[in-house]
């Protein structure tokens, strides 16, 4: 397999299945992201609300395993990058040049996402509108793709089924119905 | 420590407080942490999960990829978690591995639906979000203050809100 060309869903998806076994044999952890978003409000934030009053430190392993996530994206996308653009499905291309998107390069839309469109309606409500369901709707749900969909349905759990369903189905609304009218804004 | 009855993540759903383990190591040892979210972080970027295209492909049915990724996931994981209780695995450090049963809320319905609703305005769950990051987009660390400051109003309110 070269390295530098992008890697098959079955490549990444054994990969990502094996994190499951390789926290619990580490130390009996497991698998989950966005409870990261609770502990570094439990550490910064607490504000004494009950909820963010627990002892972070003791959860410090998931601040080391989202740190080496931030370290292993700086690796690939200096050292194991590939030039090529990645090939998107002509429907999905033709649809985001009506909104104006046709720079198709990188992982990001750079024409969705700079640090300044924040102060753009579009930009506003993508970015921190966006970022905002997920924090809040991660913790509601309890858990998020990691910790429901992977580590919830690969331990046979039916609430991480209901959970999951409901990532899809929001995210079916969202992408189709939604989201049209937020990228012509 | 907050172990309240109406907590459903606290000993129940999350990895709070649950796995604690007895024995006791230096700091340093989280580093066998950050070495698997290295690969985690690598894989994120070389199988483009972390793109916003692939996500809006899946929701729009355009793309088999991430359904790939995260059924084959699920199979290995599921087989690996089968493996672990039926031979008994135990840690490095000789722990037993132990699971708990998730248990339901309505918040799985509501806070699912939400999440996912943000999952395709920012193409990023939690993860992918600190992997693009890594990769220099600069832009994303707004996503992710603006997640964490989610996360602070669900903890804010969460008494209100039904679950």
């Amino acid at each position: 397999m070269n390295i530098i060309a992008p890697w098959p869903w079955y490549v990444a998806g054994a990969l990502i299945g094996l994190i499951v076994p390789a926290l619990l044999i580490l130390g009996n952890k497991h698998f989950g992201i966005s409870a990261n978003l609770r502990h570094l409000c439990a550490a910064c934030i607490p504000s004494n609300i009950p909820f963010f009053k627990y002892d972070w430190k003791k959860e410090s392993w998931n601040l080391f395993f989202i740190g080496g996530i931030f370290i292993g994206g700086f690796i690939a996308a200096q050292f194991l990058g590939s030039d090529a653009p990645i090939i998107i499905h002509p429907d999905l291309a033709k649809e985001l040049a009506g909104y104006g998107i046709t720079d198709l390069s990188g992982m990001v839309p750079v024409q969705l996402f700079q640090l300044l469109d924040v102060f753009t309606l579009r930009g506003f409500v993508m970015m921190v509108g966006g970022g905002f369901l997920v924090g809040f709707g991660t913790r509601y749900a309890g858990g998020c793709t990691s910790g429901h969909a992977i580590m919830g349905l690969s331990n046979l759990q039916w609430p991480s089924l209901v959970a999951t369903i409901c990532f899809m189905i929001g995210g079916f609304v969202m992408a189709n119905f939604i989201l049209p009218y937020i990228l012509a804004l | 420590m907050n172990t309240k009855e109406t907590d459903f993540e606290v000993r129940s759903l999350d990895t709070m407080c649950l796995n604690e383990s007895n024995l006791s190591h230096p700091w340093w040892y989280n580093f066998k942490y950050l070495a698997v979210g290295i690969v985690f972080g690598v894989v994120f970027v070389k199988a483009e999960i972390i793109s916003w295209f692939r996500i809006q492909e899946m929701f729009r049915l355009q793309s088999f990829h991430m359904y790939g990724v995260i059924g084959t996931a699920v199979v290995v994981g599921a087989i690996s978690i089968f493996l672990i209780k039926k031979f008994k695995v135990k840690t490095i450090h000789g722990e037993d591995i132990t699971f708990t049963d998730k248990k339901f809320n309505m918040g799985q319905i509501y806070g699912g639906l939400l999440f996912g609703f943000g999952w395709a305005i920012t193409g990023a769950c939690p993860g992918p979000l600190f992997a693009q990051l890594g990769t220099g987009v600069l832009a994303i660390s707004v996503v992710i203050l603006s997640s964490i400051a989610g996360t602070w109003v669900y903890g804010k309110f969460r008494d209100k809100l039904p679950h």
